[in-house]
């Protein structure tokens, strides 16, 4: 949460389905776990890399951009995504180290084979950039409900990609350094709220309530 | 906050220990505690609380924060018996207290009359064994009740025309009626079909000193931090604990029940978590471990007396796995829905519970639901439309437009009882304490497919009746990845072709039980917690009255 943390402000946006008794009730606990949440998400941003040499961290974040580019709105570069990655080939994606090493080292020849002229990838302009990697890109795309870390022997590419797609949109307050300000939710509109009262949308905003269905409605058997 | 709970000694034989505390587990403690007898509940997960439970998607979904471990646990797959199974991960449930009903949906359908009776219906269906329950709606009909009252499920009665006979209205109203609710009931009407606010184990209201749920947008896949989804852990476990005689014991995996020389069972066998080995001695065992555990724990625990598993005379420990069909269709709004707050489902419909199979062609039937249950993260990687692109500005687009739009009709439905289906032990592969891991063999029933391409149509139907201006269904393919667990313990009267009676007694050992997924006969219409909860009511009650007899030892 960005603003601060006070009784009113979170009451005033509880939801009617909540009790006051049961707010009174579970009030310490709940400002406990979201002011906890919050110190964690500050403190997240780490003061310099842990995996990443500064020269790959701006080859990575030069990917990232270009996974979530920044244009009227933020992207990924944005959001710090390039944090969130270095923490998490130290923390859950330590398994995918060797792909960055590997995939960081294939990335500069492909850069020298298809433009000659240019230095590194972040020095390439992004229409280079886009096709350097497109001629990594791996049209085999994951499953519904396939969503798991650590997933081995991924393709580079697309480990950053999932991995970028992570730290725009996880929890800011997870304490894992991406989402920086919340930007990722911003975009996609999700509020940070921990909790909502209806109406939630443009759908519901007008409904008249539930009117039973027919009397006479046969059990009609398709 | 955890109870002051008593500690039982493993040499201490207590009345009852139950294996695995889950949507069975749960309740078959509060039951049985509360009835008096002293109670010892091992759980291979760890005891999480409320202040657990974050919203942190790679801690939950990644890491598996709340479900089976697959570094620890691996599973294997093949579809049919003859081949050799390929090591992948092949199911997910729940590993902690509470079990998977920290995280489920929450749909609580009822069966219907005609899931208990539907052999002699239909009559046979070629390629399935499809039987009778030993039960009916009307014996399970009380159980129903005490699950909508004691755990807790918001609803309306007397909403779905096709509903089963109750003997009370639901506790509290429905919750809150979502985006996607409001678009499936309007379209679902002008189609002629009859919606429903969903039956939902969510409190819409406090009570029993829980929380109403307070939307928080975290809901399936995710345990609840306000205590609002009716979980065992929040609803049925703190009940035991309070009467000072059931002892919850986490970080405790059962690997092998013990029997004597009149080939009884003594007390269940676990791995602390130091790996350290105990017995726990118990007059009677109740495993309640889920539809893939619950058989395997049976099978692990073959001795000599019993050298094809306890309870398994019969052979069918492990066999007619069915796992529930289904077909999805998403569509995208031109308004914000903002169907990420709150719960997942709001609406549902039940016209087509009963098909005719001579006008459809195929045995079966199924509901529909309205939901959208897609946290950020992965819906940025697995909900946008086909043909998006992958990364770019378009993806980005499509995200920062499609996350507030986006909803989907869900098909639930039958699978049919199959014997070649099933959950077995691997012959090679190991978990990480050695034991033998699960190997799933799975190929549905062709008639399940022909249900789920059905299901996927009438929800592709219905998104365009709703105006959807984009709208998609995945082809419907054989399933390789189990989230149902059902069957593979079945309740019969005939202790050939089953393993339980219906008192959740094996028919092999006086004083060895099985209550969970593994019990049903029939596989419902895709929501099968609400009657493992029930069948758990009930087998408390029965059990009960055997104890009380002197007839379980």
């Amino acid at each position: 949460m960005n603003e601060s943390l006070s009784r009113r402000n979170f009451l005033s946006r509880g939801s009617a389905a909540v009790s006051a008794v049961w707010l009174s009730a579970h009030w310490p606990s709940i400002v406990a776990a979201a002011e906890h949440a919050h110190q964690a998400a500050k403190s997240a941003a780490p003061a310099k890399f842990q995996f990443f040499s500064p020269e790959q961290a701006a080859e990575i974040d030069a990917i990232t951009a270009r996974v979530i580019p920044s244009d009227e709105t933020p992207g990924a570069r944005e959001a710090g995504v390039v944090y969130f990655i270095d923490r998490a080939l130290t923390t859950f994606a330590v398994d995918d180290q060797q792909s960055y090493r590997d995939g960081l080292a294939s990335l500069q020849a492909r850069v020298h084979e298809l433009f000659p002229d240019v230095e590194k990838f972040s020095a390439a302009t992004p229409e280079q950039q886009d096709q350097i990697l497109h001629s990594f890109d791996d049209q085999a795309g994951a499953g519904r409900r396939n969503f798991r870390a650590n997933a081995k022997a991924k393709p580079f590419f697309e480990t950053v990609r999932v991995q970028t797609i992570m730290g725009f949109l996880i929890d800011p307050d997870a304490g894992r350094g991406g989402n920086r300000d919340g930007i990722g939710w911003k975009l996609i509109g999700r509020d940070r709220d921990h909790m909502f009262q209806p109406p939630f949308g443009h759908y519901d905003k007008d409904y008249a309530g539930w009117q039973p269905n027919p009397p006479d409605a046969e059990k009609t058997k398709a | 906050m955890r109870l002051d709970t008593p500690k039982y000694k493993t040499s201490d034989e207590v009345d009852f220990v139950i294996v695995g505390s889950g949507a069975a587990g749960g309740i078959m403690a509060k039951e049985l505690s509360t009835n008096g007898f002293r109670v010892v509940v091992l759980e291979q997960g760890p005891y999480l609380t409320e202040a657990d439970f974050v919203h942190d998607e790679i801690k939950v979904l990644g890491e598996d924060l709340l479900t089976n471990k697959p570094k620890l646990q691996p599973n294997s797959f093949r579809k049919t018996p003859n081949e050799r199974a390929k090591p992948q991960r092949a199911l997910v449930y729940g590993r902690c207290v509470g079990g998977t009903s920290v995280h489920f949906t929450a749909n609580f359908w009822r069966f219907h009359e005609i899931d208990f009776v539907e052999r002699s219906k239909v009559g046979p269906v070629p390629g399935a064994d499809l039987r009778d329950w030993p039960l009916t709606y009307a014996d399970l009909e009380p159980y129903y009740t005490k699950v909508e009252w004691e755990i807790g499920v918001s609803g309306l009665a007397g909403a779905s025309p096709f509903d089963p006979p109750r003997s009370k209205p639901y506790p509290m109203p429905p919750l809150p009626v979502k985006g996607s609710g409001v678009i499936f009931e309007r379209a679902a009407r002008k189609l002629g079909w009859h919606p429903f606010p969903a039956p939902m184990a969510i409190l819409s209201q406090p009570r029993a000193g829980r929380s109403a749920c307070v939307n928080c947008g975290f809901c399936l896949a995710f345990g609840c931090e306000v205590g609002a989804k009716s979980s065992s852990l929040a609803a049925a476990i703190p009940v035991a604990e309070k009467t000072g005689r059931c002892e919850i014991r986490p970080n405790s995996y059962v690997h092998r029940i013990e029997t004597d020389s009149n080939g009884r069972v003594t007390g269940a066998l676990y791995f602390d978590e130091k790996r350290n080995t105990h017995l726990q001695k118990a007059k009677a065992v109740i495993v309640c471990a889920n539809g893939a555990e619950t058989p395997r724990l049976l099978l692990l625990s073959a001795n000599k007396q019993f050298p094809n598993g306890l309870a398994n005379s019969s052979g069918v420990v492990g066999k007619y796995l069915m796992l529930n069909s289904g077909g999805v269709a998403t569509g995208v709004f031109e308004d914000q829905l903002n169907d990420y707050k709150g719960f997942a489902v709001s609406r549902i419909l039940h016209d087509f519970y009963e098909l005719d199979h001579e006008k459809v062609g195929f045995h079966g039937g199924g509901g529909l639901d309205a939901r959208f249950d897609a946290t950020p993260v992965n819906f940025a990687l697995n909900g946008l439309p086909p043909n998006t692109p992958r990364w770019g500005k378009g993806f980005k687009d499509a995200m920062a437009n499609n996350f507030t739009r986006t909803m989907e009709v869900f098909g639930h439905g039958t699978s049919l009882p199959v014997e070649a289906n099933s959950f077995s032990l691997d012959p090679d592969l190991k978990d990480a304490w050695g034991l033998p891991a699960l190997c799933l063999t799975y190929k549905d029933h062709p008639d399940d497919i022909k249900l789920s391409n059905w299901l996927s149509q009438r929800s592709l139907e219905l998104l365009d009746a709703a105006g959807a201006k984009q709208k998609w269904a995945p082809p419907v393919s054989e399933q390789q990845f189990a989230f149902h667990l059902l069957g593979t313990c079945r309740m019969g009267n005939d202790a050939k072709t089953s393993v339980i009676n219906s008192d959740h007694r094996t028919h092999d050992i006086k004083n060895l039980f099985l209550c969970d997924g593994s019990s049903l006969v029939t596989s419902g219409r895709g929501q099968p917690t609400m009657t493992i909860e029930a069948l758990s009511f009930r087998a408390a009650d029965r059990i009960t009255a055997l104890a009380k007899r002197s007839e379980i030892t």
